[in-house]
């Protein structure tokens, strides 16, 4: 598999990703810049995590119009795999290829901690290697988590099982106290409806080896290669 | 030709910023303020050669770019300067 990070101004997550893809999954891994537009030979495209073009009029607004994002595009309307964490799923809901929007946290903050994760769909692309309800333990680092949609699209999240990731506590209940940003029904991560896009704000890359405090991450990100099996 | 454009959250989308200066306002111990909410004020100066379809360009740039939809609403106000 071979994988392509894409590199805005003010991306800052590009290299951990880079890491993981790399050197703890063995991928052929290359950075992308913005201003490139062909994206030829990739099997996955990442939108890493950070503060594109600074964050300016809202978070992913002005990199959705950056050349390499209309390729991106194009590559996603053709089922491509596509990975956006953190800032790349803002991009992603501003591309229109993930709806909803991320706004502000509601509690005015600036959250950055490790979450419970409850993986709610394994018959993804992207959760193939997680179990049934099983929880990660994954770090968030964000202002703008707060997934809203209206409620036909919630709807039609549910309907889908498009609704992949929701904050949960150590139980794996779904509570509003494990709730770090006020998203609708604590959603954490969603995908498209043809399954190929996923969108999330915690940092999987930054859970990729013990060391670190535990390798969760390897679960989603590897599941993204076809050469790992569940063991 | 300039576009003097509003952009402010929907109603019932959280606020976090006006939330934040109601608070502030309230240590001022000014009475009677209910809510604030924040948008944003963008001014776009045109060309006099692109007069013609100023309030349409106007209108697409808050639709592609200045506004998402999904959470926001805009207004624009057209001055002539010329």
């Amino acid at each position: 598999m071979s994988v392509a990070v894409i590199v805005f101004p003010g991306s800052n997550c590009d290299h951990d990703i880079y890491y993981a893809f790399k050197k703890v999954l063995k991928q052929r891994t290359n950075f992308v810049w913005h201003r490139n537009s062909n994206l030829d030979g990739y099997d996955i495209i990442v939108l890493p995590g950070g503060f594109s073009y600074g964050d300016y009029l809202r978070c992913g607004a002005i990199a959705r119009f950056s050349p390499v994002m209309q390729e991106v595009i194009v590559k996603a309307k053709k089922g491509h795999k596509i990975l956006g964490i953190c800032n790349g799923f803002q991009i992603l809901t501003e591309s229109g290829l993930l709806p909803g929007v991320l706004i502000k946290n509601d509690n005015q903050k600036f959250v950055c901690k490790t979450v419970n994760l409850k993986v709610e769909n394994t018959n993804t692309i992207f959760t193939r290697l997680c179990t049934e309800n099983e929880i990660l333990k994954i770090p968030i680092a964000h202002g703008e988590g707060n997934y809203y949609c209206d409620e036909e699209t919630f709807a039609s999240l549910e309907q889908n099982k498009q609704i992949v990731f929701r904050y949960c506590n150590d139980q794996g209940e779904i509570t509003s106290d494990s709730n770090p940003n006020g998203s609708i029904q604590n959603i954490a991560g969603i995908i498209n409806k043809m399954g190929n896009i996923l969108g999330m704000m915690p940092h999987p890359e930054r859970r990729m080896e013990r060391i670190l405090g535990n390798n969760d991450g390897v679960k989603i990100l590897a599941s993204l290669c076809e050469n790992f099996t569940r063991n | 030709m300039k576009a003097k454009i509003k952009v402010y959250l929907k109603q019932g989308i959280l606020d976090p910023q006006g939330k934040a200066v109601l608070h502030a306002i309230a240590h001022l111990d000014y009475k009677g303020v209910q809510d604030v909410r924040i948008g944003k004020y963008i001014e776009i100066t045109f060309s006099n050669s692109a007069k013609q379809n100023m309030k349409k360009d106007a209108d697409q740039i808050c639709k592609k770019l200045l506004a998402n939809p999904i959470m926001e609403n805009y207004e624009i106000e057209f001055e002539d300067i010329a």
